[in-house]
């Protein structure tokens, strides 16, 4: 039985950097969540799943992340979302790593 | 592979890493998709998790010397964030690569013969060994010429490079286990039998999804004969072991399905086969291992001021009650490092510490460093004449917490923090655990607390005193624990409470079972010895009291 559409938004990895990217409305890839295209309908969905899928130089591993859409855009519904929207929760200590953070 | 003089070899990796800047070449231009690449990536140690490529670089049984360690901390400086992450298998991991750098960090990584090379993939991971090897008192025998024997003759085997799945060996030399050889595919452990030395071996030991503790497949093996076994172990299950089931596929399952007997008895056979393809090059190998592990010289050094620092200094008299180990020789000791300060990420270490680590080693250390499956460092032969000057050092560092083996010297693996896998968070619940116990943790004593983020089991919770594994309920955070469970010679999974903790309680609950065992131990107790005499009930009566006061 297919899983039941939840509204949200396309998330991928950077291929460079590998850090977190968002599909945004115009097709640009962004890395504030808040900036991504909230997407409610499955015909939607699967058409910017494809089109993520179309672009391997720039986004690895694209899926669909189910997300809450605000006023100040999508926000993430599940803690695992919220954790790749906010980098570890536990950084290492403050002086290390500002360098190239 | 056994005809290697020095493995692997200097132009074996540049080769390797050649190939691989190929391989991400390619892979940024298009010319090969992420389903082509990944493979490619993860037989180079190369994982892509939450929020950034990862970099696991292996560090053979656990030693290092202090150029090593330079690099390490260089390649944190240049390439990623300026720290590495030790883990529970005696690797390092850089969570910030880019990957267009990483071919770049495995070139300055081979400078000194250090690499990722099976650190990932369905090969023989990196051998693991006694972090005290060659140093501890109770040593029979230095494991590592033969934990470096099985590296060389498992390295790029070309039978093994597509096994079932991952298979993880540990070799220990010592009566008390300190490689957790029981919860390894493959364990051996030297032994001696009417003052002859061989090997006891132990098969289908693993935490994980399933956790099994490994069982004894043959008591005295022969020295000569440990590779051809080892090599039909490997053969037998690599035919027999499942495919169809990634979560089957571990050996641990194998032989519970097949039954140890009939396992072993299909070894035998393989092993008849196998033997007279080893005409005994392995066995001068050995002996050449042997001499280059050979301990250093350690020169008779007066002790009086170390006793004299004791007295004069509570910090350095605190520090070494905890963090010293028994050496074989008089006036030496075994200096651990932790890399637990209070509050602190379990296991990571900036460059500026582990440069500072690396000069303490050439300077009191005899150039040689461990890395601990508890996730701390070791300056393994120290006199104790240099242990003041030592302290000192360390304590500039942010290195001298006196907390090796207590309550806040907390195995935590990187949870939601980093990892694609995980279902919760560990770091964080690490450090709130340790702030909370950090003040009457020296009352405590001994006491393992191990912490997972997932059922992979990397944090090792299973065999802690107390274990807490991270799962994802029904869209929260929640923290399953167990009590019990022992990583030493007589490996014990420990067994679950009951209902699970939010992660806002999770220190609280910790807490209170720390305060039951201060009030139920008899002097002298360890935790687990005062759980096996009072049972479980105490302890959860602890951990559960609110909900029985509410129920009331
Ligand atoms: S136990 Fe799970 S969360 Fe932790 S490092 Fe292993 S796979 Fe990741």
């Amino acid at each position: 039985m297919a899983k039941r559409f939840q509204p949200g938004i396309v998330s991928a990895n950077d291929l460079l950097s590998g850090a977190v990217i968002y599909l945004a409305k115009d097709g640009t890839w962004v890395s504030s969540m808040a900036k991504a295209e909230f997407i409610t309908d499955e015909a939607r969905a699967a058409a910017r799943l494809t089109l993520a899928e179309g672009q391997p130089e720039i986004a690895v591993g694209p899926y669909l992340a189910p997300a809450d859409d605000t006023d100040a855009g999508p926000v993430p519904n599940h803690f695992r979302e919220s954790f790749r929207a906010q980098g570890p929760s536990a950084p290492a200590r403050k002086s290390w790593g500002q360098a190239h953070a | 592979m056994l005809d290697a003089q020095e493995n692997p070899t200097r132009s074996y990796l540049d080769r390797r890493v050649a190939e691989f800047r190929s391989q991400v070449q390619r892979r940024i231009d298009g010319a090969l998709t992420e389903d082509e690449f990944r493979p490619f990536r993860l037989m180079n140690g190369l994982y892509l998790q939450l929020h950034a490529y990862m970099l696991r670089v292996a560090i053979p049984y656990g030693t290092l010397n202090a150029d090593q360690l330079d690099v390490l901390a260089e390649v944190s400086e240049r390439w990623d964030r300026g720290y590495g992450h030790f883990t529970t298998r005696q690797n390092i991991q850089y969570n910030w690569p880019k990957l267009p750098d990483v071919p770049d960090m495995l070139a300055r990584l081979a400078d000194v013969n250090l690499h990722a090379i099976q650190t990932s993939g369905n090969t023989i991971r990196n051998v693991t060994s006694d972090p005290l090897a060659g140093a501890h008192a109770d040593e029979l025998m230095d494991p590592r010429p033969v934990a470096e024997l099985i590296r060389i003759w498992s390295t790029d085997h070309p039978e093994f490079q597509f096994l079932g799945r991952k298979f993880k060996i540990a070799v220990t030399g010592s009566p008390s286990d300190r490689a957790v050889t029981k919860a390894h595919d493959l364990g051996v452990r030297i032994v001696t039998r009417n003052g002859e030395t061989g090997y006891q071996i132990l098969v289908g030991g693993g935490l994980g999804r399933t956790p099994v503790v490994g069982k004894v497949i043959r008591e005295f093996l022969p020295k000569a004969d440990l590779l051809p076994y080892l090599e039909a172990v490997l053969s037998v299950y690599n035919l027999a072991g499942r495919r169809d089931n990634k979560y089957k596929a571990r050996i641990k399952i194998t032989v519970n399905e097949m039954g140890l007997e009939a396992f072993s008895a299909r070894v035998d056979e393989a092993f008849t086969r196998i033997r007279p393809a080893f005409s005994g090059a392995d066995q001068t190998l050995l002996e050449e291992l042997q001499s280059a592990f050979a301990p250093p010289v350690l020169p008779p050094r007066d002790t009086g001021g170390f006793d004299a620092a004791r007295r004069a200094d509570p910090g350095f008299a605190s520090w070494s009650d905890v963090n010293l180990r028994d050496h074989f020789a008089d006036g030496y000791a075994i200096a651990m490092i932790s890399l637990k300060p209070h509050g602190g990420v379990p296991g990571d270490a900036s460059a500026g510490q582990m440069r500072a680590v690396a000069q303490l080693a050439r300077d009191f250390g005899h150039d040689e460093i461990r890395v601990t499956q508890e996730q701390n460092l070791v300056l393994p032969h120290v006199a104790k004449a240099d242990l003041p000057a030592l302290y000192a050092r360390l304590k500039a560092q942010g290195l001298a917490t006196a907390n090796v083996g207590l309550a806040s010297d907390i195995i935590a693996c990187p949870g939601m923090d980093y990892c694609a896998l995980a279902t919760a968070r560990s770091i964080p619940v690490a450090q709130q655990i340790a702030e909370t116990l950090a003040d009457h943790e020296i009352e405590v004593g001994e006491m393992a607390i191990k912490i997972s983020g997932c059922i992979n089991a990397c944090g090792h919770h299973h065999i802690g005193d107390i274990g807490i594994l991270g799962l994802d309920r029904a869209g929260v955070e929640n923290y399953q624990i167990t009590l019990g469970g022992d990583a030493g010679t007589d490996m014990r999974i420990g067994e679950k409470t009951g209902r699970g903790f939010s992660y806002d309680e999770v220190a609280g609950a910790v807490e209170r079972l720390i305060h039951a065992y201060l009030d139920l131990r008899d002097e002298g107790e360890r935790f687990r010895e005062t759980l096996a005499r009072t049972g479980a009930e105490p302890f959860k009566a602890a951990l559960y009291e609110e909900d029985t006061a509410h129920a009331a």
